[in-house]
Formats: structure tokens, C-alpha cells, sequence
């Protein structure tokens, strides 16, 4: 076995946390509300050393996190949504979302290595209007699923949304088809596209490609349901189970395959591409 | 603002009961003399409610446009399948749990030629609607979608789904058994055939429990149908706090047909007759079977892997942006 060296790995360069103090040295835990050291945070992927919470990440942590240091690749990153019903509020709404982020949308793609692999990546940055899903991170997460056809790269996109994009209607409904079209063409290919449901994965985009990739990974107790619990608990009288719509509970219910601590994502990816798209790089070998 | 189709409707349908009743009154009635003052009355009644008709349908908004594709005598999916086609049998199982009477679906004939139905049906009385779900189907309902279109493959046959759902189910029990890997696999399947299908929205186009069966070569929609990402009531409740802002919100979220089509999203209307499918439902359904027959023959003409590929680029183009 490889020594992928989860443990040995630690990201570079600066990070934005979660919650600084003013100095900057502590952080509080959002699950057991515990002072942690920023620095030991850090080292820790943002996971509470007490209580493991996962704390939310940017795109950019994510990536750092997951891939070979300073192989990611941004691409597309010019993509700008239009406000195609010009709807109410939606232009501040979005233009605070980007002076807030520094992205122009929810989805940051490209390629990146993985364990000196190459893979077709994408990210969904939650802090982004939600992570929601309108035309260009439909666009984006469809490119990235090309691109895996076009380069025989495994996919791996990491889902992190409310669903679609209520600010561009239809449009966003649409992205569902769209993106899930593309998951279908990675499959007639013989691409293998992991899917990775992190806090929170929801509605459109866990009712199109996030639900349909051939292995589906979840970060612990990530919430990931079709509906808000409230509108489900309200819709029947099934008593819903205390840890109703967390990665646990959708585990048990068979609808996704692993639960991974985020210190293990790394390898855990790195032993599924090596597998999953031996075929691919066998062929590459032919090839050159 | 109305909150129902009866509501908005109030003044309209106690006028239409008055004309039957009268028409009742009449046909009982032996003095011809006062017949005679009866059926003048019964027309001047009938030009009234044809001006109201008019009246109404001259400024419909978006809130009225939810409306109109909500209401209950709208004619639903069984509806225009007894009209349209022939021999329509249904086939209930998803082979994995349960059957789900939201969705129904099973081959028929259209013009002698075999096809492959799907249809969100819903219900017309209370018992109807328990027993429809309201038409918002569970896991069971699109798996057996998916059942029917990959043998709709296998035996060639062209594929015609209805759309007409507020929303999928959102319970407990359709997340336990994943009602979103069951829309997005019934998506996927859709992208996977070589034969032709074509949609047609006849009433509530209601977000995920739509889609999943819309991913179709050629999507119609009739005129007063709605497609929404979001009910507008929730909408409302999103962005104002306030359900019933939801005449607002229909407003924004451009749900009608006409916009619909103006954004590229679909690619026919379908007119109704004055006074909406309901008013005359042999005519709605004629216009329907005719666009389904047309839109079937200009697609027979794509071969199999063109088929899939044309709908595979449909979908790809569907975005607004700039680089
Ligand atoms: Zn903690």
C-alpha cells in the first residue's frame, strides 16, 4: 500500500477561518463552543480536536486540503452570472456574495492532481449565496464532467448548496437536467465521477448530479436532504429519527456509500481514483 | 389577491350554476310563453359570463397564471390520455418497494403506432387527492418512471410525459428512501435513450418532481401551465418572509408559459381554448394531440444516437452568463 500520507500533509499558505478571535490566535468551536488554538485548528483541517465538528470550508481550503500542493488549476473562473428575470434584489444580493468570497460564483473548477493522479475537479463554496446552484455553477459543474470525458480524468466534485438558485427561475431548474446529462455522458465513457456531500447538501443539487456519481463520500453528520427537515417533518406523521437527513442517517438509508473524517478525505479519493480509474491511465500508457 | 382558483373564480362559477339551473328550469317548463322569457334570460346571462370570460382572461398576471394551472376542473394526465390515445395500460410497479399512484404510467397507442407513457396525475376530490399524494410523487413514482423509459428503449418505443405536480414529496419516508437519487436517476435515464420523447407541461410545473420526468427532445407547454423552480408561496416566504406575497413572487420568478418560452426553455405553446383547458376539454386536448403527433414525426426522422445527442445539447445550451 502507498503511503498517501494523510497524516504527514498539511496545507500551505494563508487561510481563511472559520471565526478568529481578535487576536487571531483562538478560535471557538461551533459545536462544543470549546477555545481552540488557531494554528492547532488549522492543522487539524478545521476539525474540532474535542468534538470533531467539521467546520465549513471555502473552495480554496477545500482544495488545499484535498490535492497535491499547487497542482490545482482554476478554470472558467470568468464565468459571470446575468440576471436573466432581473429579479428582485438578486444583483446586490450577488454582487455582496463576490466582494465577500473573492469568486464570481458559488462553483470554483478546474484540474488538479490527486496523489500525482490527474483529476477533473470542482468545488461548491457554501459562503457563496448558499452555495446555490443558478447558470454558471450548472455551466461550471457540467464543464468539469466534460472535461473528465475529454482528458479520461476521474471527477470529483464536492457538493456544498441549498439547491438551485431561486434568483434565476427556471434557468436554475434547468441546471439540474443539464449537469445531470453531463453525469450521464461521464458514465456512457467510462469516467468515474465521485461525488462528495459536505454541510449542507440540498435540494436541486442532491436532486441531480451530486445524487447520481458512481461512489458518493460524506464529511460526518453533513446535513444533506431534499427538502428543509421542517417542511419534511411537517409533510407527514412519520416521526423522523433524531439524526433525520445527517450523513449517518443517509448512510443507513442506503443513499450514500462511505462517511469519511475530513483528515482521511485525501487518501480515501486517492485509493478510489487509483482503482476506480486504473483503466484510464492503463490506456494512457497504450497511448504514449 | 385570490388564494384559490374558486376564490378568483366566485363571481363566474355562481353565475355559471344560475345558468344551469335556469336551463334545468326551462327544459321543465310547459308554457311556451314563459320559456320563451327564460331562454332570453338564460342568453343574456350566457353573454355576461362570456364578457366576464373575456374580462378575465384579458389581464391575467402571473398569480393568475398559478391559478389557472392549478385549478380543479383542469383537465389532468388521464384526462388527455383517454382522449388522445388508445389502449392506454397501466403499469404500476417500481420493482423496489411500493407503487405510487402520483405517477402514472404504461404503453398506449397513439394513431396505431405503440408509445410509452409517464404522467404525474392528480386528483379531482378529496378522495382523489389522498390517494394521488396531491400528485407529489415519492422514490416508487419516478422509479417506475425509470422502468418504463428503459423499456421504452428496449422496445423502441417513443416516450410522451405529462407534467402536472406542485412539487415532489418531501417527507420523511421519500428521504429515507431518496427521493433526490430517484429524480436524478430518472434525469439520467432520460439522457440515456435513443428514442424520441416528448414532454408536455398541462399544468403545475412544480421544480424537482417536474424535471424528473422533463428531460425530453421536445418540451410543450400549454398556455395557462406554469414552470417553476420554487412555489411562489415559497418563494415569497424566502425572500419576504410572507407567503402570501406570493402574486409577487410569481411576478419575478417568470414562471408562465410565455416567458418560458422567450427564455428558450421550452419550445412550443400550446393555445387553450377562451376560458382555459377546462372550458373546452375535447378542443385542449385535440391541440395537445396534434402538437405530440408533429412533434413525434419531426424527431422519428433523427436517428437513435442523434436522438440522444439533440437532446443532450438542449439541455447543455440552457444557461444565462457571460465570460
Ligand atoms: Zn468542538
Amino acid at each position: 500500500m502507498p503511503d498517501f500520507g494523510a497524516a504527514h500533509w498539511y496545507p500551505q499558505g494563508p487561510m481563511r477561518s472559520g471565526k478568529p478571535s481578535p487576536a487571531g490566535r483562538f478560535v471557538q468551536c461551533q459545536g462544543c463552543k470549546k477555545t481552540l488554538f488557531a494554528t492547532d485548528f488549522e492543522a487539524n483541517f478545521k476539525v474540532c480536536p474535542y468534538c470533531s465538528h467539521h467546520h465549513r470550508l471555502n473552495w480554496s481550503e477545500r482544495i488545499a486540503y484535498t490535492f497535491d500542493e499547487d497542482s490545482f488549476q482554476e478554470m472558467d473562473a470568468d464565468l459571470v452570472s446575468s440576471d436573466p428575470l432581473a429579479f428582485p434584489d438578486y444583483k446586490p444580493k450577488h454582487d455582496a456574495a463576490r466582494s465577500k468570497t473573492g469568486m464570481e460564483d458559488s462553483v470554483a473548477c478546474g484540474i488538479a492532481r490527486l496523489i500525482d493522479m490527474p483529476v477533473s475537479v470542482a468545488v461548491s463554496d457554501f459562503h457563496f449565496m448558499g452555495g446555490s446552484m443558478g447558470s454558471v455553477a450548472g455551466e461550471k459543474v457540467t464543464r468539469t464532467l466534460e472535461r473528465g470525458c475529454d482528458m479520461r480524468c476521474p471527477v470529483i466534485i464536492f457538493c456544498a448548496s441549498g439547491g438551485a438558485r431561486m434568483q434565476e427561475g427556471l434557468v436554475s431548474l434547468m441546471q439540474m437536467a443539464k449537469t445531470t446529462a453531463a453525469v450521464e455522458r461521464c458514465r456512457s465513457h467510462g469516467i468515474p465521477y465521485i461525488s462528495v456531500f459536505t454541510d449542507p447538501t440540498m435540494a436541486g443539487v442532491l436532486a441531480s448530479y451530486a445524487s447520481v456519481a458512481d461512489v458518493i463520500l460524506a464529511e460526518p453528520k453533513a446535513l444533506v436532504g431534499f427538502a428543509g427537515a421542517r417542511v419534511s417533518k411537517q409533510a407527514q406523521v412519520v416521526k423522523a429519527p433524531d439524526d433525520f437527513q445527517q450523513a449517518e442517517w443517509v448512510l443507513r438509508s442506503g443513499m450514500l456509500d462511505r462517511i469519511v473524517e475530513r483528515r482521511d478525505m485525501r487518501s480515501t479519493l486517492g485509493e478510489l481514483v487509483r482503482m476506480l480509474g486504473a483503466h484510464l491511465r492503463q490506456g494512457a500508457a497504450v497511448v504514449a | 389577491m385570490a388564494k384559490s382558483w374558486r376564490e378568483w373564480m366566485k363571481e363566474l362559477l355562481h353565475l355559471e350554476e344560475l345558468i344551469t339551473q335556469m336551463r334545468a328550469t326551462a327544459a321543465r317548463e310547459t308554457d311556451s310563453h314563459k320559456a320563451e322569457e327564460l331562454s332570453q334570460q338564460i342568453e343574456a346571462f350566457e353573454g355576461r359570463r362570456k364578457n366576464i370570460i373575456k374580462l378575465i382572461f384579458s389581464r391575467l398576471g402571473a398569480w393568475e397564471e398559478v391559478l389557472l394551472a392549478r385549478a380543479d376542473p383542469r383537465p389532468y394526465t388521464l384526462d388527455y390520455v383517454n382522449a388522445i390515445f388508445t389502449d392506454f395500460l397501466e403499469l404500476e410497479g417500481d420493482r423496489r418497494f411500493g407503487t405510487d399512484h402520483a405517477i402514472v404510467a404504461g404503453p398506449a397507442n397513439l394513431e396505431g403506432q405503440p408509445v410509452m407513457i409517464v404522467g404525474h396525475q392528480k386528483g379531482r376530490n378529496l378522495n382523489e387527492r389522498t390517494f394521488r399524494n396531491f400528485a407529489m410523487a415519492k422514490p416508487e413514482g419516478y422509479r417506475k418512471a425509470i422502468r418504463m423509459f428503459s423499456m421504452a428503449e428496449r422496445f423502441r418505443l417513443p416516450v410522451v410525459t405529462f407534467i402536472d405536480t406542485p412539487a415532489a414529496d418531501p417527507g420523511v419516508e421519500s428521504e429515507s428512501r431518496g427521493i433526490s437519487e430517484a429524480i436524478a436517476a430518472s434525469m439520467l435515464s432520460m439522457f440515456e435513450l435513443t428514442v424520441p420523447v416528448v414532454s408536455v407541461v398541462i399544468g403545475e410545473g412544480g421544480s424537482g418532481g417536474a424535471i424528473g420526468i422533463a428531460a425530453a427532445n421536445t418540451v410543450l407547454m400549454q398556455e395557462h401551465a406554469i414552470y417553476s423552480v420554487i412555489p411562489p408561496e415559497g418563494c415569497a416566504a424566502i425572500l419576504w418572509r410572507d407567503a402570501s406575497k406570493g402574486n409577487q413572487a410569481a411576478a419575478a420568478l417568470k414562471l408562465t408559459a410565455k416567458s418560458a418560452l422567450e427564455m428558450g426553455l421550452i419550445d412550443r405553446i400550446l393555445p387553450e381554448p377562451e376560458g382555459g383547458a377546462y372550458a373546452n376539454p375535447l378542443e385542449a386536448a385535440e391541440t395537445v394531440r396534434a402538437a405530440i403527433t408533429g412533434s413525434l414525426q419531426e424527431l422519428s426522422k433523427m436517428s437513435p444516437v442523434k436522438l440522444k445527442e439533440h437532446r443532450y445539447a438542449k439541455f447543455r445550451s440552457m444557461g444565462v452568463f457571460s465570460s
